[in-house]
């Protein structure tokens, strides 16, 4: 039958038998009750492990709670007396300065090995899970390794150099001294993180098609020049996003330094984050510990915003990729 | 412009031989067509005479030069590749730009070959868009542009439109070869499609596997292919190919009798395969009969496939035919346009 036939009413007429759906079906209809079910799971664990710990971290911070007894509230207290002290001033000058020159010599030498690892070379895989393995070994374990490294007498970087290479007269004092310790513990972060930094920017480099580099090359670029204006404006995005990942994780670093120095000789290698730490669980300190920890905030705050800014797309970056 | 000359030049990637030895002359301002199915070595070919990929033996010189240890940059030549190789983080005007900036031009020189470019390729209004926001042709375009920049001794295209649509396929081949005419520099371009190969080139060189199977003008490999092979690549639809035995002067095909051209030196019984294209077939009251299977109405021609014996054949006619599906036409060969082949060897008899 046509559609133009109207003389059939019936036919037009005709609707579907209505089925009156259940309870539960018809919530299930409702869009608002969904959103809810749905976000329900993730925002659970978000509360209870994430704001939960930050909002009392924060509280905290205002009380001058102790281990064993509820504080009061006391406002900026806890921030002025660490705005005077020397230890805490300390701590944040380190956690900058290592933060900075872990993040250098990790991107530097991540970028070196991503470089090499993206060429062509025999037992390729095999290298490259070999560079991993710095990154799978827990890091208390590698702190632990690194301890015996820097051990004053058993130290096998001074058995090499004074015994066997007769370099030096006298074994090193690796965490006895403060600058020996800090370099000491930027040297175990560094090769803690390069794994990181290397497969990532790897992954990166193999993203960038073979065929840039054979137009540059048969464009006259060197060697360098194919660097310096393919790889390194290609590798930018990624270089911020593992950048800014890299930054967060170092400035929070608690293992390493906790495991290899407790933050001494004198003090001198406490990070923000060991600070926190002695001072809250170990000192009963519970809120100068917490104090400390909020301290830390504008500086990833920084770092993140930071990001947000270099991470943006870039012009090039935008419109379609049809190809 | 420079002459290229290709002599002897074999490849091997570990033991895996990929060419076999290839010779090809390109003169002066010639558009040259590598031509064949893939994995054929035409690309390999390209990227040695580019200097991507190394000499294992032979030479290949370019205006005289032998340069099998020239780099890719001194070779003088520039390369349009098949993903057009864009930097995404230039703009146009950049990307175009690029090689004179390494080769430190001045400023003035840069902003008019760039321009000159440009205007060539219509890509005026183009040059501050990053390769992103550019359409597939204008990439293309672009692609193009970075090349005659350079002003280079040689182009070399790798499958440049294999990645356009059809349409706009049709419309980049012209503009190339309006190009090279404008230019007339020497032109070096592979493709696996033979109808580019047809429209563009002064000279194709029809490759297969490893191998060069002829070279010559367009209409001298439709009309007289050396083999088998290069009659079947060569030509749309293919053509259609007969095994069959010479006897008394004709050529007995599943117990039908095709006439062999003038001046066959086909001695009795000797097996060969007749090939004869789509529209070398005429019909013909006192032809073979052919059983139609499909007709395809083109409105310029009428394609129709159909059977002689047991063998599939397709002939084209200029004419319209009525013929249904399961209908019986009668159709005969034109004896001057066919081919025959050797069924051993597949090379050329007549």
């Amino acid at each position: 039958m046509s559609a133009t036939d109207t003389r059939d009413i019936d036919a037009l007429n005709w609707v579907a038998p209505r089925r009156t759906p259940g309870t539960l079906a018809r919530l299930m209809d409702n869009k608002a009750f969904l959103v809810c079910i749905c976000l329900f799971p993730a925002l659970s664990l978000l509360i209870v492990f994430l704001t939960y710990p930050l909002g009392l971290g924060i509280y905290l911070a205002f009380t001058d709670t102790q281990i064993g007894r509820a504080g009061e509230w006391v406002g900026l207290e806890n921030f002025e007396s660490l705005f005077h002290d020397r230890i805490f001033l300390n701590a944040v000058w380190w956690t900058v300065a290592y933060t900075f020159f872990a993040t250098i010599l990790k991107f530097g030498l991540g970028l070196w090995l991503a470089l090499l690892l993206n060429n062509h070379m025999p037992f390729k895989s095999l290298v490259r899970a070999i560079i991993l393995l710095p990154y799978i070994v827990p890091t208390v374990l590698s702190a632990i390794a690194f301890w015996w490294i820097y051990d004053p007498q058993f130290s096998i970087i001074s058995y090499v150099l004074v015994d066997k290479l007769h370099w030096l007269d006298h074994y090193i004092d690796f965490l006895g001294t403060p600058w020996h310790a800090r370099w000491s513990l930027i040297a175990a972060n560094v090769w803690r993180g390069i794994p990181f930094v290397a497969i990532t920017l790897l992954a990166g480099l193999q993203t960038i098609s073979p065929s840039l580099y054979e137009a540059a090359m048969l464009d006259g670029a060197s060697p360098w020049q194919r660097f310096r204006f393919v790889t390194r404006p290609l590798l930018m995005p990624i270089l911020a996003i593992v950048m800014t990942f890299s930054v967060l994780f170092t400035f929070t670093d608690f293992q390493l330094v906790y495991a290899i120095t407790r933050g001494g000789p004198i003090n001198s290698t406490h990070l923000m984050a060991t600070l926190a730490f002695q001072r809250g669980i170990p000192g009963s300190h519970l809120g100068e510990g917490a104090a400390i920890a909020v301290a830390m905030i504008p500086f990833l705050i920084l770092a993140t915003v930071f990001s947000y800014f270099a991470l943006g797309r870039r012009k090039w970056q935008q419109g379609s990729d049809n190809d | 412009m420079a002459n290229v000359s290709i002599r002897a030049v074999r490849k091997a990637f570990g033991t895996t031989q990929i060419l076999h030895g290839v010779d090809v002359e390109v003169d002066d301002g010639e558009f040259v067509i590598l031509v064949g199915p893939s994995g054929c070595g035409k690309s390999t070919l390209l990227r040695m005479i580019a200097g991507l990929e190394n000499i294992t033996r032979g030479e290949i010189a370019i205006g005289g030069r032998v340069v099998n240890n020239v780099a890719p940059k001194e070779r003088d030549i520039a390369m349009v590749f098949q993903n057009y190789a864009l930097y995404p983080h230039m703009t146009v005007r950049d990307n175009m730009a690029f090689s004179l900036k390494l080769a430190k031009a001045p400023k003035a020189v840069l902003e008019q070959k760039v321009g000159r470019a440009a205007d060539i390729l219509g890509l005026g209004q183009l040059l501050e868009r990053y390769p992103r926001q550019l359409s597939g042709g204008q990439r293309q375009r672009v692609a193009m542009g970075r090349a005659i920049v350079r002003d280079p001794q040689v182009f070399l295209f790798d499958e440049p439109l294999s990645n356009l649509d059809a349409k706009l396929r049709v419309n980049m081949r012209a503009e190339i070869k309006d190009l090279h005419q404008r230019l007339k520099t020497t032109t070096i371009y592979v493709t696996h499609d033979q109808i580019e190969a047809m429209t563009m080139a002064d000279k194709i060189v029809v490759m297969h596997a490893g191998r060069v199977e002829q070279i010559g003008a367009p209409l001298d490999l439709y009309d007289r292919p050396a083999n088998q092979f290069v009659a079947g690549f060569i030509g749309s639809p293919a053509m259609n190919f007969l095994n069959g035995n010479v006897r008394g002067g004709m050529c007995e095909v599943n117990g039908v009798r095709l006439p062999l051209p003038a001046g066959t030196s086909g001695e009795e019984g000797r097996p060969v395969v007749y090939g004869i294209r789509p529209e070398h077939w005429v019909l013909s009251g006192d032809g073979v009969p052919a059983l139609v299977r499909v007709t395809e109405p083109t409105g310029s021609e009428t394609q129709v496939m159909a059977r002689v014996g047991d063998t599939a054949i397709t002939c084209a006619f200029r004419e319209r035919v009525a013929a249904k599906p399961g209908e019986t036409i009668h159709i005969a060969p034109t004896p001057h346009q066919v081919h025959l082949f050797d069924q051993q060897t597949g090379m050329r008899l007549n």
